[in-house]
């Protein structure tokens, strides 16, 4: 067992940490309150090769793992989660083109994703398709050599702003949940178009769009896998996602720590520090102990992908107890700030208001438990 | 066009404590950077040779450790980099150091332009750019703000002065130091710094450079330094707290006022 980084990763973060003080955490504000897509933040992750970390170097990746992957997107979520989401969404289009792209579908996407040369998105939800992600109405019939796409997702992050889209249709309605599959789009092919952009509790920078398909012509060779195994694809993306909004939610829940013992130590009434009362204390120690369990659990979790162990039932775990991590710890900060934790002057409202989506996204709460139940009693030894 | 970056490894001052006993810096464990100022100077010289093609040789005179400041201007884009190490180089003032440096550039032969930063943040002499000119006898502009003008003959440079700016033009081969105004340093990105890991820096010795062991190290310092003390204070400063930055101004204001400076 061995909890040390390497010095190469120590120096690696430290590069990170650089550029997440420098370059996000000063804009982090502002991005939140901004209608508009945060364009000049995606440029600098994208300079600082950040786009590419767990891609072989011959797409254009930086040829890492997911272990250092995580941590940093643990930093830049800290500093800015606007941009973490940015960069989370994106990475939802880069996995799936990573585990199951032909050598000529990286060529083509995966570079230019791991380079941040284009921004990606990933297309499962649909209005009548959320938690039950294997009913998705988006068909995809057969059409000689095309594909042809109808239907629409919702929600979609970095829709309409990105240019790649992994996304997930049924090419045989009527085989069920074995004739999803998942297709590779570019925006501006004809057909497909985007809807509107959805008013948020926060990320008011970040696009949530409809992605719209109108007799939408997909060529056969942007199909992902093999068709009839799109519903795989999307779960193995979704599987390493959650370790990425696990981490997310570590890294935000860490700048409200922060935020909150620095302030505990400003803030005096009663004639003292407010950190000197006990039950301050009390506050600080639960949210400093529930991030350090919600850090290792999602470490080793992708610690596990790293070495090609199974990981499905710890991202799942993973993603459950950081994103109540998240929303418990904001909440704290928030009370721990008093009135001033409430109003915007102080980044903690904020916090608390990003803090939220990590319990929804990419499988609820209610979903992560099902998935770690169900992968209990697959492993549990049966009674006699 | 050939450009030479003459640059040091200083400690990070935003990191350094002062040992209160002896008033020396404590350089145990704080990490080491390129100063400042000189990452202007690499980031000018790079911007110069994007725009006119050429390579960019980044120098620097220093223990073994340097290498890792030269690394990181092999990042930024710097062609070549050269470490200038030697036991015999140890103790040198900005006289030792130039002279020193000055052999490293005549053993790199022809080129064109030389940038330095327009000080170092540990020894904060500003003397070896200067230095570094004099001995190889060309002419110097110091604590450029803007380049104006760059052709295979000349460059024009506008000098930040205390009370203004200059427009200076000088032949080339010519010695520019560079201030903080100058441009803002690139951050190099993961797959630089990758590559820069495995990137050769030459390492050049006393031997190499020709250089007559007297005039370098302590032996060539007529300077040396008598003792390091921090200033005493004999005001104490004052904080102005606040909950809002609005509120922390109508205090100063009312102090200024008190004090009758408004
Ligand atoms: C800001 C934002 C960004 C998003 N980005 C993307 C994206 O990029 N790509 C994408 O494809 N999607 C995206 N989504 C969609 C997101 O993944 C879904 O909202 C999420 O999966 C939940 O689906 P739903 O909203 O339809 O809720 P529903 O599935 O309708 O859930 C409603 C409630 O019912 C519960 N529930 C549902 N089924 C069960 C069950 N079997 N047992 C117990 N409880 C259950 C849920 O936990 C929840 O509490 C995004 C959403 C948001 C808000």
């Amino acid at each position: 067992m061995q909890f040390a980084f390497t010095e190469e990763q120590q120096e690696l973060f430290s590069y990170v940490q650089e550029f997440c003080d420098e370059k996000l955490k000063p804009f982090a504000a502002e991005t939140d309150k901004a209608h508009e897509y945060p364009w000049d933040k995606v440029k600098q992750v994208a300079e600082m090769d950040l786009f590419g970390i767990p891609v072989p170097e011959e797409y254009g990746g930086a040829g890492l793992g997911f272990l250092e992957w995580a941590v940093i997107g643990e930093l830049m979520s800290a500093a800015c989660t606007t941009t973490g989401a940015v960069y989370g969404a994106h990475m939802l289009a880069e996995y799936p083109i990573l585990f199951f792209g032909t050598h000529e579908q990286k060529e083509k996407y995966l570079t230019r994703l791991a380079t941040g040369e284009s921004i990606g998105g990933f297309g499962l939800t649909e209005p009548m398709a959320g938690s039950d992600a294997g009913s998705v109405r988006t068909t995809a019939i057969k059409d000689g050599d095309d594909y042809v796409l109808n239907g629409t997702k919702i929600f979609i992050t970095n829709g309409g702003d990105a240019e790649i889209y992994v996304v997930i249709a049924n090419a045989q309605p009527e085989r069920g949940m074995r004739g999803i599959t998942a297709f590779i789009l570019e925006k501006g092919m004809p057909g497909f178009e985007f809807g509107k952009n959805e008013e948020k509790m926060a990320y008011k920078s970040l696009s949530n769009r409809e992605l719209i398909f109108n007799d939408c012509r997909v060529p056969a060779e942007n199909v992902l896998h093999k068709p009839g195994r799109g519903f795989q694809v999307a779960m193995e993306t979704l599987r390493v996602g959650r370790i990425g909004m696990a981490i997310g939610a570590v890294g935000l829940a860490q700048a409200a720590f922060d935020a909150a013992i620095e302030y505990a130590q400003v803030r005096e009434q009663f004639g003292e520090k407010i950190a000197n009362f006990q039950l301050i204390q009390m506050h600080l120690a639960n949210m400093a102990t529930e991030i350090e369990a919600g850090r290792l659990l999602t470490y080793r979790a992708a610690w596990l992908k790293d070495q090609g162990l199974a990981f499905e039932k710890e991202a799942a775990m993973a993603k459950l107890k950081t994103s109540e991590v998240a929303a418990m710890v904001t909440s704290t900060a928030v009370q721990v700030h008093g009135g001033y934790g409430y109003c915007s002057e102080y980044p903690v409202e904020r916090y608390m208001r990003e803090a939220k989506l990590f319990e929804i996204v990419e499988g609820t709460s209610e979903i992560q438990r099902l998935v770690i139940a169900n992968q209990l009693l697959k492993d549990a030894p049966r009674p006699q | 066009m050939k450009i030479i970056v003459s640059i040091k490894q200083v400690p990070d001052t935003t990191e350094v404590k002062i040992n209160p006993e002896t008033g020396t810096l404590i350089r145990d464990g704080v990490p080491s950077i390129i100063n400042p100022f000189d990452e202007n100077a690499i980031e000018a010289a790079l911007q110069l040779v994007e725009q006119h093609g050429g390579e960019v040789i980044v120098i620097s005179m220093g223990p073994p450790q340097a290498e890792q400041a030269l690394r990181e201007a092999l990042a930024m884009g710097a062609d070549r980099a050269i470490l200038i190490s030697d036991r015999c180089f140890a103790g040198a003032d900005t006289l030792a150091t130039s002279y020193v440096l000055s052999q490293a550039v005549r053993r790199i032969g022809d080129f064109d332009l030389i940038f330095c930063g327009k000080q170092a943040f540990d020894g904060d002499t500003g003397q070896v750019g200067p230095g570094l000119a004099e001995h190889l006898g060309i002419p110097q502009i110091t604590y450029a703000i803007g380049i104006e003008e760059l052709t295979d003959k000349h460059i024009q440079i506008k000098r930040l002065l205390s009370d203004g700016f200059e427009s200076v033009r000088a032949p080339l081969p010519c010695l520019i130091t560079a201030v903080k105004q100058l441009n803002e340093p690139r951050m190099p990105g993961l797959k630089a710094r990758m590559k820069a890991k495995k990137s050769e820096v030459e390492a050049w010795n006393c031997d190499c450079l020709g250089a007559s062991q007297d005039r370098c190290g302590l032996d060539g310092s007529p300077t040396s330094v008598w003792k390091v003390f921090s200033p005493t204070r004999h005001v104490e400063g004052e904080m102005i707290e606040g909950e809002t930055t609005a509120q922390k101004i109508n205090t100063l204001i009312d102090k200024l006022r008190e004090a009758k400076v408004l």
